[in-house]
């Protein structure tokens, strides 16, 4: 079926309004006002406001922000709570936990000089600083589809229909998507997004990088009571209550305005079927490291969010005909340091630069080419050094575990600055890590308090998710009989735990049939679906633009 | 023939209210905010007259502080023509609201006011209603269908027995409820173009109206926790208990 659809003209497209693509925008245009020119700029952003879909922890170095806005404290960025306090601890089990001495934390996780924010706010921000630099920000508009000319070069890209019944026909508020056509356009989907995976594959972005992996990251924000805030302490750590083959760290930060978030990240290469990363963070926060900071308080927001995390290693191309791929949908985010902010930032930053040096001279003002400028100005940003020194930390974890490979971390990163000259890598794929369930113990989780722990239905209403009832469904099946026929059999089916939001269930009916359901009006827009059904079937596409979570300062 | 339509900016239909920890209001930090939902329909039914070319021109109003424009833009962005914000930092309650349309009214001399029937944060149902009877206009609240022609307006009304149709006489004010119409997307280029859409700014003062609040709130309270159903074993046990615990039951 082709469609007639309208279509508008820009010099720089960017798909995602997170710090990636706004600091690109910003960045594009501050040059233009600089050099007395005029760029049209404009980013469509899925969420229904900017900083809708945002989730992050976030303790936020500050250094791509000082460049880009050195006045940001004058503008009045939302950077509020200086880090005062770093604890590391180790959870031993469901009482014990250790309090690592700071001499022997690896140096990327000291957090001195960095600040404790809401990147959703953070964002909201930098939305603001660009529309007053005549940036147009769109938000409410998925960009559903990429747009290619015949050479092959990205041409832009297609919001999506909107007012399509879940039959697929047209209802009374149909209204057609817009093709937005530019000279280059930037995918800054954040990880997974579903765009860059289609260029990702498109361009064989991937071939000279490792395999990617990836975490899923569970976050709350509760208002904790005056007297046990203390804003500006930060509190990381690892061991309980995941077994020693399950990677990965809580978070719990006191901000301000007596709130402080809680979360934690499950590495996405875990190997039992069982698991549920949603039932591991309930019952974190019941150990008295956490416990303690929480009792009295009230949860407010519950959200989750898939990250990229194989880092230097995996980081694929970022360049192809007409575009790039910034942020976490390439894999920027430093794990070493557990930070994406700054450096999906800087990469928004580096790109801006590229573009706007391509756009001002005579043979590339058109547009539509490979920004071969990129990769040498990526080069010589902190940037790639950053991500260099780092790029063994991720699979030091995998290949020696938690101890082993924290020591490795401490020697590499505070005695060799992360220059030992060797490179571990970690090929494996994340989905392709699940045991059988019949090898693997199953897992019984206790029964939330609802004071402490909640169940996922309680939990997902706090996301404030929504979306348009009757409308396709944007959670794709290739092939239809794979949940209830190998993945329910071989693995139980995963997708009932890893979803944070209970969107997948195995439902039996009267009769005792059973039926794969997927509640796709409980979506998080997380991606772990996409990344770690171990058959690969479900692919995540944008639904109706506005729909999804309507995160506060997330 | 010029139509007028109040809006307001409230806090989103799917954010889940919650409470100062004090009790004194809702707590709207960090919260998302939108156009109140009537209001919505409100802007939407003045588009299609407008379409249909019995309206010439769509004027919206909105009260609050600057983060109203936000609002306003989003009608602009519908299709209406220009924006009017009546600046004040102040929490307004209807009776202020109706007065300072009522001088908006006397300025733009508007043919027809359409307004939500209610705004989903207060739920006061009354700023139509207040504002009909300053200004001496007739009013047909709870509309869900809505005809003009020959200076007349005929409204269909949702009551609680069914529907009743009344024929105002115009200038008129109309208040809109759900089933009116379904307010359409805003197209790109439309939200494009509302940035450029006259927005006038006034004050209060400016308009001749001192605002006074005629209601307090004393307290704002979250509605109590669910408590836990249970399964009774027999009919019995369940009308026992309806009887004697929950007392719903003679």
């Amino acid at each position: 079926m082709t469609i007639e659809r309208e279509s508008m003209e820009f010099d720089v497209v960017i798909v995602g309004a997170g710090p990636a693509g706004l600091s690109t925008a910003c960045r594009l245009a501050q040059l233009a006002q600089e050099n007395d020119t005029e760029l049209m700029i404009c980013v469509v952003e899925k969420g229904s406001e900017v900083g809708a879909h945002i989730l992050s922890g976030a303790v936020m170095e500050p250094r791509a922000m000082n460049e880009l806005f050195p006045n940001w404290k004058e503008l009045g960025a939302p950077l509020n709570t200086p880090v005062t306090e770093d604890q590391i601890f180790l959870l031993k089990d469901e009482h014990k936990g250790r309090q690592i001495p700071n001499a022997l934390v690896p140096k990327t996780m000291h957090n001195e000089g960095n600040y404790i924010v809401s990147l959703g706010n953070v964002c909201r921000w930098l939305a603001e600083q660009a529309e007053q630099l005549g940036v147009e920000i769109f938000p409410g508009f998925a960009a559903s589809e990429v747009l290619y000319h015949e050479d092959g070069s990205v041409k832009g890209i297609a919001t999506g229909d909107m007012g399509i019944s879940e039959a697929g026909e047209q209802k009374d508020s149909y209204m057609p998507g817009m093709e937005l056509h530019a000279k280059y356009t930037i995918f800054s989907e954040g990880c997974r997004g579903h765009l860059g995976k289609e260029l990702m594959q498109r361009f064989d972005l991937q071939s000279d990088a490792d395999a990617q992996h990836y975490g899923i990251g569970i976050k709350e924000l509760w208002d904790i009571p005056a007297e046990k805030s203390e804003p500006g302490l930060v509190l990381h750590g690892a061991g309980w209550p995941m077994s020693n083959d399950t990677t990965g760290g809580f978070f719990l930060y006191h901000t301000e305005n007596n709130q402080a978030v809680v979360g934690l990240i499950i590495d996405l290469n875990y190997s039992n079927p069982h698991l549920s990363p949603f039932d591991e963070f309930q019952r974190l926060k019941h150990h008295p490291v956490l416990k303690q900071h929480l009792e009295g308080g009230k949860r407010v927001s519950y959200g989750a969010r898939a990250i990229t995390k194989g880092g230097f290693n995996a980081l694929p191309k970022m360049t192809f005909p007409g575009g790039l791929v910034l942020g976490c949908n390439a894999g920027t985010l430093n794990f070493a340091k557990i930070k994406g902010t700054h450096t999906a930032m800087k990469s928004g930053m580096v790109a801006a630069e590229s573009i706007f040096q391509a756009l001002s001279s005579a043979e590339q003002q058109s547009g539509n080419q490979e920004l071969t400028t990129f990769a040498d100005n990526f080069k010589n940003s902190w940037l790639y050094d950053e991500l260099y020194r780092s790029r063994n930390f991720g699979p030091a974890m995998h290949k020696f575990g938690a101890i082993m490979g924290g020591a490795f971390n401490f020697v590499d990163q505070n005695i060799f600055n992360g220059k030992l000259p060797l490179t571990l890598r970690d090929n494996s794929e994340d989905h392709a890590q699940l045991k059988l369930a019949s090898e693997a113990p199953v897992i019984d989780y206790p029964k939330p308090d609802g004071v402490l722990s909640f169940d996922k239905l309680s939990s997902v209403f706090l996301s404030n998710t929504n979306h348009e009832e009757d409308q396709l469904c944007h959670l794709k099946l290739t092939d239809a009989q794979i949940p209830l026929g190998q993945n329910l059999t071989r693995f139980a089916e995963p997708a009932q735990r890893y979803c944070p939001a209970g969107v997948y269930e195995v439902v039996e009916d009267e009769e005792g049939a059973q039926r794969f359901q997927i509640n796709s009006q409980n979506c998080l827009h997380c991606k772990t679906c996409d990344i770690k059904d171990p058959a690969q079937n479900i692919t995540w596409v944008v639904p109706e633009g506005a729909g999804g979570p309507n995160y506060p300062n997330m | 023939m010029k139509v007028l339509v109040a809006v307001k900016r409230v806090i989103d239909y799917n954010v889940k209210v919650r409470v100062k920890s004090d009790c004194s209001d809702v707590d709207l930090a960090n919260t998302k905010m939108a156009l109140n939902p009537f209001c919505e329909i409100a802007v939407e039914e003045a588009i299609r007259l407008k379409e249909k070319g019995v309206a010439t021109e769509v004027v919206v109003v909105s009260i609050g502080d600057k983060a109203c424009q936000e609002q306003i833009r989003t009608a602009l962005a519908l299709g209406a023509d220009r924006g009017i914000q009546v600046e004040t930092d102040q929490a307004v309650d209807s009776l202020s609201v109706a007065k300072l349309l009522k001088a908006v009214v006397a300025e733009e001399q508007p043919q027809l006011v359409i307004l939500g029937k209610q705004s989903i944060d207060s739920d006061n149902n009354q700023t139509g209603q207040m504002l009909a009877a300053l200004t001496a206009m007739p009013q047909a609240t709870f509309a869900s269908e809505l005809t003009v022609a020959d200076g007349k307006a005929t409204v269909t009304r949702e009551v609680d027995g069914g529907l009743q149709t009344l024929e105002l006489t115009l200038p008129a004010v109309v208040t809109t409820d759900l089933r009116l119409n379904e307010p359409r997307y805003a197209s790109l280029p439309n939200i494009m173009k509302a940035k450029r859409k006259p927005l006038d700014v006034k004050t209060p003062d400016a308009l001749g109206v001192a605002l006074k609040n005629n209601v307090k709130t004393l307290k704002v309270e979250p509605p109590a926790e669910r408590q836990g159903g249970i399964v009774v074993a027999s009919v019995d046990e369940l009308v026992e208990k309806l009887k004697n615990e929950a007392k719903v039951i003679g």
